[in-house]
């Protein structure tokens, strides 16, 4: 599989756009039909067969609609913040393993990567909800901020945790470690820390919390803060925001599942590819969407509080007692 | 069109400057200060002196978890209410005028868009007025339709505000379509009875419309029955959700003095701690009959607020066995009630009742011609909004809002 380089840049940019764009689309129809069965109704039904063809009508509809800045507004970083939200969940794209050799870019350092990436969706709402000049957005930003302090630390710990256990940054390179039966998963890897599925929990509400999604999801806090940061924003630029959440979403349970539940590795040793990739991650998501139709709001203070008398002082503990274990059990 | 300059008065301010200087206030003794007066804090207190750094942020009047058109002019700081000054009148229809206007039975259907979630309450708080007025008795089996409706109106209102509460910390509505899966069913009985689901008008003077249609006590027998499997369900999934108590468990106390200084009614009140419930204290229509308990809360919160409504529904299906077991035969309607036309002798009236808000109550006044003098409602749901500020202030924005949904506000109701 190698490409010259033009080709391969090529392949993977149409490749990422098309799998984010139909990702954010179709995830779209999941969740309304997830959450429809959930609250025990039918969903969308009319556009398609079984309203597969929703997501396709609201594109075009959010297509058609001018996109208003409001009077008043920043109007320089009002349009910037969309592309500054969907950028770097695409960028990331670029190291996420979905198969053996189906790397865009394999990279020594795509872990540190993603993570870097991932942070910047929250300077994006910061910067729509700061110049959409919208008491509700500003709030959204402020909180979106804060909410970041909370989650980025542990997560940031769950992850080196894990680095201290794989010993590498290359994303393939941990899946590759992970081959042969489901009990060779990161998060069943008892013998190097009994506290693995712990950490892998961390990692899942952190994931939550950065993608902005319920619980936590007081950035966009429907009923207090109407849409938050995306309040002012109209057509494509909401749009895009809305693919970036899912984009976002894709990205971190694709690192959940690379991470900790073995990437393309299939649970049983034989017959590993692409399609155990995946179902784990559509699993995962399937996971999401269902804690957000299903729990209440917390409050960010709730989050912070969360974060800084649990989340941390475990995973500062999982990290010690990793370091302990690496140190002295193992060779 | 009437020219206007700035130095002729106005209308309005000639009332207040005109011929009449106004009048010092009278130096006479301080406000009373008996129990419970100390603890509403003065409304428009000045601000201090750090207040440039707040938010005035208008919530409403079209906003997702206002409950219609309501508006909250919230003071923030951060994120903490520092002010809150609910503003209503965006639904005023003039109801009162209206029925001032027209004849008493033309006011029935008028009351059905009061509470547009209880109609059947609303019908018979009016029409317990105008009956107390023109003393028009009620036939036994009426009566016994009417708890029946009534308490069927209680469940649907309470299931449907634990729905909305649990909407507005964020569950994006799935306790509301399960508590809207047996509000449908309430529906489905009030078409059967009355032919309308929501604008039921089905009391009139001196009993009710029409007599039951066939089937319906088996229809009412089989939701009941079906009743407590749904809230064990719905309590099993929501009561100790650990994010359902952090929002909501000592968020917006309403001290038990506070509450009956402000006059406070139903649920409501009874979550303070406050033993009251019009049910048991007044015993209109044939509440003595019927063996039930008044739920009361602990401390006055939003948790409180709501298990109360929760433990309310299961006493009112104990009120509908009870009542399902007794329901006589007999004539529903009084045939020497007079509906249309009717003219009661002067005099004044006021009826209430315990409507799933509160007291619900309507005063007339009869000046013996075919339509009231004077007709006034005391909504429990406006009643009960003015010490939202009081439950607001130093919680979160967040907070306001569950705390207006615990409230149990319809606009219809509050505006009038």
């Amino acid at each position: 599989m190698t490409l010259p380089e033009p080709y391969r840049l090529a392949a993977f940019v149409l490749g990422a756009l098309a799998f984010v764009g139909l990702n954010a689309a179709y995830l779209v129809w999941v969740e309304r039909k997830g959450a429809a069965r959930f609250q025990r109704r039918p969903g969308p039904t009319e556009v398609g067969p079984e309203g597969l063809l929703q997501p396709i009508a609201d594109a075009i509809k959010l297509l058609s609609k001018q996109v208003i800045v409001p009077p008043g507004a920043d109007a320089l970083l009002f349009r910037l913040a969309p592309a500054v939200v969907m950028a770097p969940a695409l960028m990331t794209f670029a190291v996420l393993p979905f198969g053996a050799h189906l790397t865009a870019r394999p990279m020594s350092v795509g872990l540190l990567l993603a993570v870097a990436f991932g942070s910047i969706n929250v300077m994006a709402i910061l910067l729509g909800g700061w110049a959409s000049r919208n008491k509700y957005a500003i709030i959204s930003a402020a909180r979106v901020v804060s909410q970041n302090v909370a989650y980025e630390i542990p997560l940031l710990l769950v992850v080196i945790t894990l680095l201290m256990i794989t010993g590498t940054l290359d994303l393939s390179e941990i899946v590759r470690q992970q081959a042969g039966g489901f009990w060779r998963w990161n998060v069943f890897k008892l013998w190097v820390n009994p506290l693995m599925p712990v950490t892998f929990v961390i990692f899942f509400i952190c994931l939550l919390a950065e993608t902005n999604r319920a619980p936590f999801d007081m950035a966009e806090a429907e009923s207090e803060l109407v849409a938050g940061a995306f309040t002012e924003y109209a057509g494509m630029g909401f749009g895009v925001f809305f693919m970036a959440e899912y984009a976002n979403i894709v990205v971190g349970c694709a690192l959940a599942t690379a991470l900790f539940l073995g990437g393309w590795q299939s649970p049983f040793g034989i017959g590993s590819g692409v399609g155990w990739f995946l179902l784990k991650l559509y699993l995962l998501i399937f996971t999401v969407v269902w804690i957000r139709w299903t729990f209440p709001r917390t409050q960010f203070y709730g989050l912070l509080n969360l974060s800084w008398k649990i989340l941390i002082p475990i995973s500062l503990g999982t990290l010690g007692l990793t370091s302990v274990l690496l140190k002295f059990i193992r060779p | 069109m009437i020219p206007r300059n700035a130095d002729e008065p106005t209308l309005l301010a000639g009332l207040s400057t005109g011929d009449v200087t106004p009048e010092a206030p009278p130096a006479g003794p301080p406000p009373p200060t008996g129990p419970g007066y100390e603890v509403r804090p003065r409304a428009r207190a000045p601000l201090p002196g750090d207040a440039d750094e707040w938010l005035e942020v208008s919530v409403g009047p079209h906003h997702p978890s206002t409950h219609g058109v309501f508006r909250m002019d919230v003071v923030l700081e951060g994120e903490r209410v520092r002010r809150l000054k609910p503003v209503f009148g965006y639904l005023h229809r003039n109801h009162e005028k209206l029925a001032e206007q027209t004849s008493y039975l033309g006011s029935i259907p008028y009351t059905d868009r009061l509470d547009y979630f209880c109609s059947l309450t609303n019908n018979w708080a009016y029409v317990l007025t105008v009956e107390k007025l023109a003393g028009i008795p009620v036939p036994e089996r009426a009566e016994y339709l009417r708890v029946i409706t009534a308490e069927l109106t209680r469940i649907l209102n309470h299931l449907c505000l634990i729905g909305f509460l649990t909407h507005d910390m964020g569950t994006m509505g799935t306790p509301l379509m399960y508590a809207f899966r047996e509000r449908e069913k309430v529906l489905d009985l009030f078409e059967a009875l009355t032919g309308a689901r929501m604008m039921c008008n089905y009391f009139r003077f001196g009993g009710c419309r029409c007599d039951l249609p066939p089937g319906w006590v088996e229809g009412v027998q089989r939701f009941v029955e079906g009743l407590p499997r749904f809230l064990d369900e719905f309590e099993a999934l929501l009561s100790t959700n650990e994010i359902l108590l952090a929002r909501t468990v000592g968020i917006g106390v309403l001290p038990p003095a506070l509450a009956v200084n402000a006059g406070i009614t139903g649920p409501m009140l009874r979550a303070s701690g406050v033993n009251y419930d019009v049910r048991k204290v007044d015993r209109y229509g044939i509440y003595d009959r019927f063996r039930f308990r008044v739920p009361l809360g602990e401390h006055g919160d939003t948790y409180d607020r709501y298990m109360v409504r929760l433990l309310e529904i299961r006493e009112s299906r104990e009120i509908l066995l009870q009542a399902l077991r007794d329901l006589p035969p007999g004539p529903v309607l009084n045939p020497q009630a007079k509906q249309r036309g009717l003219r009661p002798r002067p005099g004044e009236a006021y009826g209430r009742i315990e409507a799933p808000k509160g007291e619900l109550g309507f005063y007339l006044i009869s000046d013996g011609g075919p339509n009231p003098y004077r007709y006034r409602v005391r909504p429990p749901s406006l009643i009960n909004l003015t010490i939202l500020e009081d439950l607001c202030l130093g919680h979160t924005l967040a907070d306001a809002v569950v705390i207006l949904g615990s409230v149990d506000i319809v606009m219809g109701e509050v505006d009038r």
